[in-house]
Order: structure tokens, then sequence, then C-alpha cells
């Protein structure tokens, strides 16, 4: 039911547009605290700054944004799951796959709004081109949304299993930021400890952040099949557990 | 009261086929029965209620019949389908209204009605979608916020909700709890205008005032069974059999005389109020009778019937809680 869909859609856009903090906690902090920190260490090329600080900014900022979406949407699905509205929402002939899937299209779209304006802000400080070759901006929003995709299946399992809509932010929280950290952006992972190497091997961040890393510095995808085919497996796997798992109510 | 069309089926001898049956259906919930052994038809055009306290399994039954939930055990047919197997085609067919369930909160009620008018087939257009809004008195809060609304208000949403496909079947799951008095009885219009447009009302209530004002038919469920199913009326009549008639009278005589009726059990007097309780409905015929055969004179005069209350006090051992 491809209607249903985009109409769903376009009513959750809308509808979280209404909410003002939503809106700036999603677009206005991100693209303000990337502008700012743009401006502090940007391209000066300071050498007290941590070289992912520096070199990979837009890839750390990207990737916050994705995080965020995903806690965003674990938090949506708690609260209206609490509040009855994806019980309602089931008793009418939408699928509910369409329920789901148009609150991801919401997540996505927001995702890419958020980036490309961020970059716009920051690109007085952080320049669009390093070392004179463009990056491909269209290509890096794609294998940014791919990414969150691939997160965001994800979401939708820890969405799953909070009791609450309570302890969704924070379960969410306690869960993403960690593995954020292993995703190999603040330390490579060859250098993390076997087990912890083990761990990040299993996480989609990781691949995300091979993946984005490589396409912002120029690389092509045929580069990065294996790590596109791990998040592609990654979507499923968690696609396929929150089916089973997933509560309506 | 049933349909004419119902009326006229039974006249020549006909029933009609049965909007919702359902036999012998169970359902748990890991160790616990939520229902086992639920039983009863709803015909066409009839407002049909489940009553009982909470947690006696009516919203459990409700759900199973609008195919949200799978029973166990039994058969449920709905229109002909089977909600289980033909969740799909039925969801076309029947209006659904749940018990707690919201909204987006900052959704508007326009965006609502047609939003919801956009996933069915058979949907009222966006001028009738305007009239839907009008009847239920929501004209005023078109572009109001979900989250803006009264109790009173999201229900006649709720209600707008369930009637957009123009269905056969409305299901209605304690639609005013919470609600005021005046409230309430807004809404028992609207559920009367919607028996009136000859569509089947299945509606649960914990509220036998509710029941006994609204229901054609009422099924009893306490502990997840069937105790009985009937009209209200009858089912007072088989199981409160008894009548009180209280007479306030100076008249020292009075007691003796009321003891000479025949329907009478038991008379008893504190102060001038002199109680009467008998069964059969001549009881309160037979008192007037008496009083004036005697030339008794009476200060005050009141008959109690049992209600739907009694009958569950009676019936389950203990009251239905608020």
């Amino acid at each position: 039911m491809l209607r249903g869909l985009w109409r769903l859609t376009w009513l959750e856009i809308k509808i979280f547009v209404r909410e003002p903090l939503g809106v700036i906690g999603t677009v206005g902090v991100p693209v303000l605290i990337y502008a700012v920190f743009g401006r502090l260490i940007g391209s000066r090329g300071r050498s007290d700054v941590p070289r992912f600080v520096s070199a990979d900014l837009p890839i750390f900022a990207a990737l916050l944004i994705a995080v965020s979406a995903v806690l965003s949407l674990v938090t949506i699905i708690a609260i209206y799951r609490e509040a009855g509205i994806l019980k309602r929402l089931r008793a009418t002939p939408l699928r509910p796959n369409t329920i789901l899937s148009a609150h991801v299209l919401v997540k996505l779209l927001f995702t890419a709004a958020t980036f490309v304006v961020m970059l716009l802000a920051g690109r007085r400080y952080v320049p669009l081109g390093a070392g004179g070759a463009a990056v491909p901006l269209g290509s890096f929003t794609l294998a940014l949304l791919f990414s969150t995709l691939s997160i965001l299946s994800l979401g939708f399992v820890i969405a799953s299993i909070v009791p609450t809509a309570r302890f969704a932010q924070p379960i969410g929280t306690l869960v993403l930021y960690p593995m954020l950290g292993l995703s190999g952006l603040f330390v490579p992972v060859g250098a993390l400890p076997p087990m912890l190497r083990l761990v990040a091997r299993a996480l989609p961040f990781t691949y995300a952040v091979a993946l984005l890393k490589g396409i912002w510095h120029g690389e092509g995808w045929s580069a990065h099949v294996g790590d596109v085919a791990v998040l592609t497996l990654m979507f499923l796997v968690s696609a396929a557990v929150s089916a089973k798992v997933f509560r309506w109510e | 009261m049933p349909s004419p069309c119902h009326n006229a089926l039974a006249r020549i001898g006909m029933t009609p086929q049965p909007a919702i049956h359902v036999a012998a259906i169970r359902k748990t919930y890991g160790a616990t029965v939520a229902i086992d052994d639920v039983s009863f038809d709803v015909s066409p055009g009839e407002i049909f209620g489940l009553i009982g306290p909470n947690g006696a399994g009516k919203t459990t039954t409700m759900e199973c019949v609008e195919g949200l939930r799978t029973p166990d055990r039994g058969a449920i047919s709905v229109l002909g389908l089977d909600p289980s197997r033909d969740t799909r085609r039925l969801q076309q067919r029947i209006g659904v209204q749940l018990q707690e369930a919201q909204l987006q909160k900052r959704i508007k009620v326009r965006e609502a009605v047609a939003f919801w008018a956009s996933l069915y087939r058979n949907a009222v257009d966006g001028v009738d979608g305007d009239r839907l809004i009008e009847q239920l008195g929501l004209s005023d809060k078109r572009e109001a916020w979900f989250m803006t609304l009264s109790g009173g208000q999201k229900q006649r949403l709720f209600i707008a909700l369930a009637l957009i496909n123009d269905p056969e079947l409305v299901f209605l799951d304690e639609l005013t709890t919470g609600l005021d008095p005046q409230a309430r009885r807004a809404i028992w219009d609207l559920v009367r205008g919607i028996r009136q447009r000859g569509k089947t009302v299945f509606l649960t209530t914990h509220l036998m005032e509710e029941a006994e004002r609204l229901c054609d038919r009422v099924a009893i469920i306490d502990h997840g069974r069937i105790v009985d199913v009937g009209r209200p009326a009858e089912l007072v009549q088989r199981h409160c059999p008894e009548r009180t008639v209280t007479v306030a009278t100076e008249d020292a005589t009075a007691p003796e005389r009321f003891r000479e009726i025949p329907q009478v059990q038991s008379v008893s007097a504190q102060g001038v109020h002199v109680t009467i309780r008998g069964r059969g409905d001549d009881l309160v015929t037979q008192v007037i009778q008496c009083l004036a055969e005697h030339r008794i004179r009476a200060i005050d005069f009141r008959a109690e019937l049992p209600t739907l209350e009694d009958v569950f006090l009676k019936l389950t051992g203990h009251v239905i809680r608020d």
C-alpha cells in the first residue's frame, strides 16, 4: 500500500515539525555545533587537535546525526506504543510494515536534510574539497543514508525490547554510544584489544565508518563492496529479528 | 430495538445470519486464562453489550472478534468472515474504537479524518468527512491538535474514525469511561444514531447504567466466562424477580393490610416507612389497589425495580467496581 506509506510519512513529517524542541534538537543543534567546532578547529590544521577531529569531523558529525535519528526513532516508537497509537493504526487496513516504514522514511529524510544544512553552514571553516578534489557529496549522503538505515533497523530491535517510553532514551543511549566508540573513528579497529576488536566487527557502526571515510576521501563504492554487503546483511538480520520480537502494545 | 429488517425476518420465522458468531473461544496469556468457553451471537441491527468488571475479559473477547488477537481455541465468524484469516477484508467492513487508544499528540482533527478516509476503499469523501465532523460536534475543532481535545471530544473523534468507512458493524470498547455524565449522554445519543442508520454495534462497558440504557441485549462476563445473555429487562426478570415498594404512612393498620396481598413475601415497618417485598410485575399495582381499597393515606410512595447491577451481584456474588 504505497499510497498509505506516502500519506503517513507526510503526516508524520508535519507532526514532527510541530514540536519545536524536536526540530531544534535534531536539525538545529547539530548544525550549530558543527559550525562552532568547525570554526574553532576546522582548516587550520592545529597540531593539538586529534587527527580524527580535524580530518574526519564531517564523518563524526554525520554519524552523530545518524545516532540521534536512531535514538529519536526508538523514543517515538516507544511513545507510540505506550499511548496505543501503534495499536490504533494497526486496526486499520494499513500494513504493519507500512506503519514502521513511514517512521524510517521520516528519519532518513531528516538525516539527509540535517547533514546537508550542516555542511553548508560549516563550509567556510570545513572545506568540502580536501586537497583540491571536491568531496562527492551526493555519494556521501547516499552512503550516510544507507548506513543510517542499517543502524535504524538495529534501533527497531532496541525499540522492541525497551519496556516503557521512559527507558527508551537512556537504554538507546547506553547501547548506541559505546558502539560509536568502537567504530574505528577514534581508535582504528586494528588497534583495539582482541576482544573488543571482535565486538567491533559485529557492529554496523564499524562498517558504516569504513564506508563513510572511504567515500569522503574520494574512494569509489567498488572499494567498499564488503562494507555495503555487511551493512545490508545486518539490516536484513535486524529486520528479521525485530519482525519476530517487535511488540505493538 | 432490532432493525426493521430484522423484525420482518423474525416475523416470517427466519433468523438472519448473525453479524457476529462466537463459539467457545479461549485465550490465555502465559498461565493466565483471560477468557474461556465464551460464546454468543450478535444480530444485525442491534446494540449488543459485553458487560462486566475491569479485567473480566471484555477487551480480549472484543479484540479476538476484531481480528487483533487470535483465540487459542474456538471459532469466530464476523459478517461471514473469519477475523484472524480474512483480517484485511473484514477491516474494510468494520469500524473500530479501541480502549484507551490515542492518536499522535499533534495531529489535527481534519488530518486524522482525511488520513483514515484515505485508507479505506469505500471511505466517505471529503464533503461527507466534513459532515461527519459536523455531526459529531467537532466543526470548531477541525484545526485543533489531538492533545488539546477534551476527553469527550477525543471519543467523538474516535467514533468519527470508526464510522469513516461506512461500516456494517461498529466496535466500541469502553467508549464513555472517564467522561462526565453530560458527555456520556451525548455519546449515548450518537451510538443510538449509529443503530438508526441500520448498523450493528458491539460494545463493552463496565457501567451497568450504560448497558441498561443503550443495549438491546447484553452478555454478562465475569472472570473470563459468560454468565448469561439476554435483553436487560429479561435478565432482571429472570434473576431478580423481587420488587420492593416503600410506602410512608401514619396509618398503623397498613402493614397488616399489605401482608394480605398474595405476592407479598415480607413487610417491615420502620417509623412511618413500610417496606414491602414481593415477586412479580403486579406487586406495584397490588399495593396501589390495597392503598385505595383500605383508604390508607400515603405520604410517600416509592417502587424500586432491580437493575442489571443487582443481576450482576446475584450472578457473580460481587458488586461491579467502577
